[in-house]
């Protein structure tokens, strides 16, 4: 039964600390920190003062290497871990404070599905919706029927949970995550283990229930990913929050300050190739082999960019032999190794 | 009373949702009880008493008399086991009570919470949200429900043989006096209650060490050392001052419950001591996994 979308009488302490910012954050974001900070034994900073705003209705990309602190703000923001200092408030009521009254709305698969290797795959979910005190013990099979068929396991439901493979057991933590209709669904890593199928129907599930109106936050490493399914995304890197908005203002941000993408131009002739355009205004030239690239002229520059056809033109009129011309359309990896200015395996 | 409420969360499907809480009890009892582990455990408890009555049926047949018995406290009822099948109930809770009983309690307490830490279901289970201190209570009355059916699984077992082996009939007291049969069984299970809530102390010492780590081997092994560390610190003469204070000193005080009348001195400080050891260690317990960080 599809809870009402809680609208809560909003007389929410009005947070001192920020207030009155020059753009206020969209209303009623979904997930809002302020200065979250966590520090383990000895000192060491894993998340450092994030300043996070997950507007409702979105699809979330929380983007980041291994072990720059995502898991951790995660289990923050699930109550999991008490923070250092900041806070940090869910669907609008501070967490971990509100955790009786927020945690049934929200779904979440953190670091990986956990799972009673001796129950069958039916009986973990049971057992996980026992635990929650606002499930409904008299819908409790249907609901797990329910999730077991979203995820594609009711043929496999009977089966011990120790049989499973790493993506079966991957497809059951989702099935708990979604044994009740939930407000937010966080997940951690969600593809991991999973074959290509696999992470197709994940993500076609992840666009499903976003459409249902679920807000939906997904941590990941895979920028592709990130880039595939969501509308909004944050960047961090060892603990810092680096930027955040909608994937299209972040890749935007890189297009702006590279103009219109980078150039790309392979030719048997490069050294002549890269002495035209050159001459025409193209900076940052690299040659590889019969590749030459560099950043087109940009209003960044206050220049006017050329045209690509004119720039084209100049190169065969030069007698440049040219096989292949064109811009790369920068992606999200782009923005993340310039953000970050590392690659995005593991932060050192 | 984890009995009570159980058959009341199942019975009541209209029921309003401070009774949907209890399907967490009702699903970890299910639980426990269906592992391999578990019943295991049982199945070795349920085993003594058929030993001991081989045994002493052994004995008896090569036409020695049973044997004097062992230990101080207890095993003075063994010699009558061989006139009266009731009392192997009484000799194997002597026997099981000083290790065996605690030992699997141990096992149960121990791995209650850190094993939910080590394989990751701990993070599930508060998501859900389970609330910690309701997973905690959750797993106390578990742990406890477990002694008593070990308790009661041992006098069973010890009954059922001593059915088999010898015969039945009136009971004649430490004091003396003689009951009948019907009364003598109720005194077993009486003796079966004081032997299970003697183990209350243990549950609570093993839910903290539980606490502690996110290993449940680890918890498990705590428990039953430090189990066998008390139990040689209670036999040292020169302890004597502390050993009032340690929580199997008492536990053989059952025994008091076959006299005429009921000498009741001895149980009432080992209830009195279960209660402090369950009030220190379950405080001790709430504080330690309400404020734990889970990062498991």
């Amino acid at each position: 039964m599809p809870q009402p979308p809680a609208t809560r009488p909003d007389g929410a302490r009005a947070s001192a600390p920020g207030a009155g910012p020059a753009s206020p954050p969209p209303a009623d974001p979904v997930i809002e920190t302020r200065g979250l900070t966590k520090a383990y034994r000895g000192g060491q900073l894993a998340v450092d003062g994030l300043d996070l705003v997950v507007p409702r209705g979105s699809v979330f990309g929380f983007l980041g290497p291994n072990g720059c602190g995502k898991t951790t703000t995660i289990r923050m923001l699930m109550g999991l871990i008490d923070a250092t200092a900041g806070s940090a408030r869910v669907l609008g009521s501070p967490m971990p404070a509100a955790g009786r009254r927020v945690l049934p709305k929200v779904g979440a698969l953190i670091e990986g599905p956990a799972l009673y290797g001796f129950l069958s795959g039916r009986d973990n979910l049971r057992r996980f919706d026992a635990a929650d005190p606002a499930a409904d013990p008299r819908t409790r099979e249907r609901r797990v029927d329910q999730a077991l068929q979203r995820v594609g396991l009711a043929a496999a439901a009977g089966k011990k949970a120790r049989a499973y493979s790493l993506g079966m057991k991957q497809r059951l933590g989702l099935a708990a995550a979604l044994l009740q209709p939930r407000e937010l669904l966080v997940l951690d890593e969600p593809t991991n283990g999973l074959d290509p199928q696999g992470m197709r129907e994940i993500r076609a599930l992840v666009r499903e229930l976003a459409a249902d109106g679920t807000t939906v936050f997904l941590s990941s490493h895979l920028l592709d990913e990130i880039e595939q399914v969501c509308t909004h995304a944050a960047v961090m890197a060892r603990g810092r929050l680096i930027t955040q908005g909608t994937v299209a203002d972040l890749s935007a941000t890189v297009l702006d300050t590279r103009a219109s993408g980078r150039l790309t131009v392979t030719t048997p002739d490069p050294a002549d190739a890269a002495r035209v355009l050159k001459e025409h205004g193209v900076t940052e030239l690299q040659l590889t082999d019969d590749r030459v690239t560099g950043d087109l002229p940009g209003a960044a520059d206050g220049q006017v960019p050329p045209d690509l056809a004119d720039l084209n033109a100049a190169l065969v009129h030069a007698g440049v032999r040219v096989r292949a011309f064109g811009t790369e359309r920068a992606s999200l990896e782009d923005v993340f190794v310039q953000l970050t200015g590392e690659g995005f395996d593991v932060a050192g | 009373m984890s009995q009570a409420e159980l058959s009341q969360a199942g019975a009541a499907p209209r029921s309003p949702r401070p009774l949907w809480s209890l399907g967490l009890l009702r699903s970890e009892i299910t639980m426990t009880f269906r592992r391999w582990r578990t019943l295991a455990l049982l199945a070795v408890l349920a085993g003594v008493p058929v030993l001991v009555g081989v045994a002493v049926r052994i004995e008896t047949g090569r036409g020695r008399s049973g044997g004097g018995g062992g230990g101080e406290g207890g095993p003075a009822f063994i010699s009558q086991v061989t006139n009266n099948g009731v009392f192997l109930v009484f000799t194997s809770l002597a026997v099981t009570l000083p290790f065996f009983l605690p030992m699997a309690i141990g096992v149960i307490a121990g791995d209650s919470i850190a094993g939910e830490a080590h394989g990751g279901t701990l993070r599930y289970l508060l998501v859900a949200p389970a609330g910690r201190t309701r997973l905690l209570l959750v797993k106390y009355a578990t742990t406890l429900t477990f002694c008593l059916v070990g308790t009661l699984t041992v006098a069973l077992s010890a009954l059922a043989t001593g059915a088999l082996l010898f015969p039945l009939g009136e009971v004649t007291l430490l004091s003396g006096t003689s009951i009948p049969l019907a009364e003598g069984l109720l005194r077993a299970l009486a003796i079966a209650g004081a032997v299970a809530l003697s183990l209350v102390g243990v549950a609570a010492i093993g839910l903290f060490l539980s606490t502690l780590t996110t290993s449940g081997i680890a918890a498990m092994a705590t428990t039953v050392g430090l189990l066998i560390t008390v139990q040689i610190l209670d036999t040292l003469p020169q302890l004597e001052t502390i050993q009032p204070y340690l929580f199997p000193h008492y536990w053989l005080s059952f025994a008091d419950l076959l006299r005429d009348p009921v000498y009741w001195d001895q149980l009432a400080k080992n209830f009195g001591l279960q209660a402090v050891y369950a009030a220190v260690f379950g405080t001790a317990a709430w504080a330690r996994f309400t404020t734990r960080d889970i990062t498991a």
